[in-house]
C-alpha cells in the first residue's frame, strides 16, 4: 500500500513537472543570451542570463505599446462585461419572470456560437459602425473592446448565477423591508456580497480578451500602432529566421500577468465553476 | 429552493427584471444576434471583393453557394479532418484529464499540490504563446526534442499527421486541466463512505471507477465532454499560428480557419459564410443534445 502510494505521488509528480515545462522552456529561452539559443545543443539551463532579448523586444520592436493596448482593451471588457453581467444575474436569479428559461437557454446558446464564424459579419458591422461612429471602426481599440465585451458576457451570466444565487434572499429582503430601494440593494447589498465571485468572473473575461488573435488579426488591419500582443508576436517569425529569443521573450511577458491572476483566484474559480455547473 | 423564494418573488412582479436585463441584451442584440443573422444573409449572397468595394451590385444567389461547397472535395476531407481532429482531442483531453482526477485522490498532499499547481498554469498560458513554445520546442534545428531524439533537420510541419499530432497536443495541454479540476471536484463530492464499502466488498479501483465513479459524475461529465467538444471543434488560434494559417497545401485546415480564409484571405465572403453557417449547424445540433442530456438528468435550469 506503502508502495503503491510512493510510485503514484512519483507519477504525479513527473505529470507536473512535463505539464510545466513548456512554461520553464519559454521562460529559460528568454534569458538565454543568443549564442545558446543558436546552439544546436541546447542545455536546460543557462550560465550567462541576460535580459538582452526583454530589450529588444520592449525597445525595438515597441512591445510596451502593444502591451498597453492589451491591458487597456482588457481592463475596459471586464468591466463592461461584468457589469452587464451583473445586473443580468441578478435579474435571473432574483426575479421569476416569463421567458426567464429561454433567456437562460438563449445565454447558453450563445456560449456555442462559433465566434470564429461570426468574423465576417462582425468584420462589415465594424467597418460600417466607423463610418458613422469613428472611435469603434477597424483599426481601432474601441472595436475590439466591443466584441469581447459581447463575447465574454454570456459565460459571465452563466458563472455569477451561481454566485448572486448563493447570496441569502432574506439579506436583500430584509433590506427591502426597512426602506432600502431596489437601487440600493443592489448596490450595497449585492455587490458587495458578490464581488470576489465577479473577481473570479474578471478573470475569465480578462484572459478572453487579453488572448485574442482572432479578432485582433481581422479587425486591426494597417494601423500597427493599435495592435494587441497576441499579434504582434507574430511580428518576430521571419521567412529567413526566427528570432526565437525575442519570440520566448515576447511570450514571456504576454504569459506572465495571466499567469499571476490565474493564481490568485484558483480556488474561487474552482467554485465558480462548480456553480456553474451545478446550478 | 422553490419553496423559500416563491413567497418574496411573487411580489417582485414588474418591469426590474427587463431594466437589468436591458445593457446584457443590447449588447447581444447588437453583436451576437444581428451578425448571426448577417451572416445566413451573406451565406446566400454572391459576396467577394468585387461587392465589397462597391464595382459590382451584391446578387442573390439561393443555395449557390451550398451547393458549390457541397460539391467540392476539399469541403469533405476539410470536414474529415475536423471531426476526427475535434473527437481525437477529445478523447485524449478527456482521458488524461480524467486519469488525473483519480490520481489526484490517491497522492499525498505536496505532489497533489505540485499537480494542481502545475495544471493551473498550463490552463492559463495563453493560446499564442502556448503555440510558440511548442513550435520552439520542436523546431527543425533548434528545437529541444529533435536534438534529444536526434532527428536532425526533421521539420514537424511537413506532413499532415505529424502537423496535426503536434497542435493537438498542444490543445490537449491546454485543455486537460479543466476537465481534472472540474472532475477531481466532483470526485471529492462523492462520500467517502460510498467508496470505502466498495472497497471493503473487494472491488478494484478500475470497478470502482467505473460502476460508481462515472455514475455519479454523470452529469459532470456530461458537461465536461461537451465543453470539450464545442471547444475542440473551434480550435482556431492554434491552428493558425503553428501551421501558419492551414499547413502546407491546406492539409491542416479546419472548417474554422478554412472559413477565415475563404473570407479573408481569398475574398469569397458569402462562401466562407456558407461554411460559417453548417459550422453553426453543427455545433447547435450539439448544444441541443447537451440541453437535452441536461433535462434527463434532472438538472433545473
Amino acid at each position: 500500500m506503502r508502495i503503491t502510494r510512493r510510485l503514484l505521488d512519483g507519477l504525479a509528480v513527473l505529470v507536473a513537472v512535463a505539464t510545466i515545462f513548456p512554461i520553464y522552456w519559454m521562460v529559460l529561452a528568454a534569458v538565454k543570451p543568443p549564442g545558446e539559443i543558436q546552439s544546436l545543443h541546447q542545455r536546460p539551463w543557462t550560465l550567462a542570463p541576460s535580459l538582452d532579448a526583454f530589450r529588444r523586444v520592449l525597445t525595438v520592436d515597441d512591445f510596451g505599446r502593444y502591451l498597453l493596448n492589451s491591458v487597456l482593451v482588457a481592463l475596459v471588457v471586464v468591466v463592461a462585461s461584468g457589469l452587464c453581467a451583473f445586473l443580468a444575474a441578478v435579474a435571473l436569479t432574483r426575479f421569476r419572470f416569463r421567458m426567464r428559461t429561454t433567456v437562460l437557454v438563449l445565454f447558453l446558446i450563445c456560449q456555442m456560437v462559433p465566434v470564429e464564424a461570426l468574423t465576417i459579419p462582425l468584420f462589415f458591422l465594424v467597418r460600417d459602425i466607423g463610418a458613422t461612429v469613428p472611435g469603434i471602426g477597424l483599426n481601432t481599440l474601441g472595436s475590439l473592446m466591443l466584441v469581447h465585451t459581447a463575447f465574454t458576457l454570456p459565460f459571465a451570466v452563466w458563472m455569477l448565477r451561481g454566485f448572486v444565487a448563493a447570496v441569502p434572499d432574506e439579506l436583500d429582503e430584509a433590506a427591502q423591508l426597512d426602506g432600502a430601494s431596489r437601487f440600493t440593494v443592489l448596490w450595497r447589498i449585492l455587490f458587495p456580497l458578490v464581488a470576489p465571485g465577479l473577481a473570479a468572473t474578471s478573470v475569465f473575461s480578462f484572459i478572453t480578451a487579453w488572448n485574442d488573435f482572432l479578432f485582433a488579426r481581422t479587425f486591426i488591419i494597417s494601423a500597427t500602432d493599435r495592435q494587441t500582443l497576441p499579434m504582434a508576436l507574430l511580428v518576430f517569425f521571419k521567412p529567413d529566421e526566427n528570432d526565437w529569443g525575442a519570440i520566448m521573450a515576447a511570450s514571456t511577458l504576454m504569459t506572465i500577468p495571466v499567469l499571476i491572476f490565474f493564481l490568485l483566484v484558483r480556488r474561487r474559480l474552482v467554485a465558480g465553476l462548480g456553480g456553474a455547473v451545478k446550478d | 429552493m422553490t419553496a423559500v423564494t416563491a413567497a418574496p418573488l411573487k411580489r417582485r412582479r414588474g418591469l426590474t427584471p427587463v431594466w437589468l436585463l436591458l445593457p446584457a441584451t443590447i449588447v447581444l442584440g447588437t453583436l451576437f444576434a444581428y451578425p448571426m443573422w448577417q451572416l445566413g444573409l451573406l451565406s446566400v449572397l454572391d459576396f467577394r471583393q468585387a461587392q465589397v468595394s462597391g464595382g459590382q451590385p451584391t446578387r442573390f444567389v439561393g443555395a449557390d453557394n451550398y451547393a458549390t461547397l457541397l460539391g467540392n472535395p476539399q469541403f469533405w476531407s476539410v470536414l474529415t479532418a475536423t471531426v476526427a481532429f475535434a473527437a481525437a482531442c477529445v478523447l485524449a483531453t478527456l482521458a488524461v484529464g480524467a486519469g488525473l482526477a483519480v490520481l489526484l485522490t490517491r497522492i499525498s498532499r505536496v505532489p497533489r499540490l505540485l499537480l494542481s499547481l502545475a495544471a493551473m498554469a498550463a490552463w492559463a498560458v495563453p493560446a499564442v504563446s502556448g503555440s510558440t513554445v511548442w513550435m520552439f520546442l520542436f523546431d527543425t534545428d533548434l528545437g529541444l526534442v529533435n536534438q534529444v531524439l536526434g532527428l536532425d533537420g526533421f521539420n514537424w510541419m511537413y506532413d499532415r499527421y505529424t502537423a496535426f499530432g503536434l497542435v493537438g497536443a498542444v490543445v490537449v495541454w491546454h485543455s486537460f486541466p479543466f476537465v481534472m479540476v472540474t472532475l477531481y471536484a466532483g470526485i471529492e463530492a462523492i462520500p467517502k463512505s460510498v467508496l470505502e464499502a466498495a472497497s471493503i466488498d473487494g472491488a478494484g479501483s478500475w470497478r470502482i471507477f467505473w460502476r460508481i465513479m462515472v455514475p455519479a459524475l454523470r452529469p459532470l461529465l456530461a458537461i465536461v465532454v461537451i465543453q470539450s467538444i464545442i471547444w475542440d471543434f473551434k480550435v482556431f488560434t492554434q491552428i493558425y499560428v503553428m501551421t501558419r494559417g492551414g499547413g502546407l497545401a491546406g492539409q491542416n485546415l479546419t472548417l474554422n480557419v478554412w472559413a477565415y480564409q475563404q473570407a479573408f484571405a481569398s475574398s469569397e465572403y458569402g462562401l466562407g459564410a456558407a461554411i460559417g453557417v453548417v459550422m453553426t449547424l453543427i455545433l447547435l445540433a450539439v448544444t441541443l443534445l447537451y440541453l437535452r442530456t441536461l433535462r434527463r438528468s434532472g438538472e433545473p435550469l
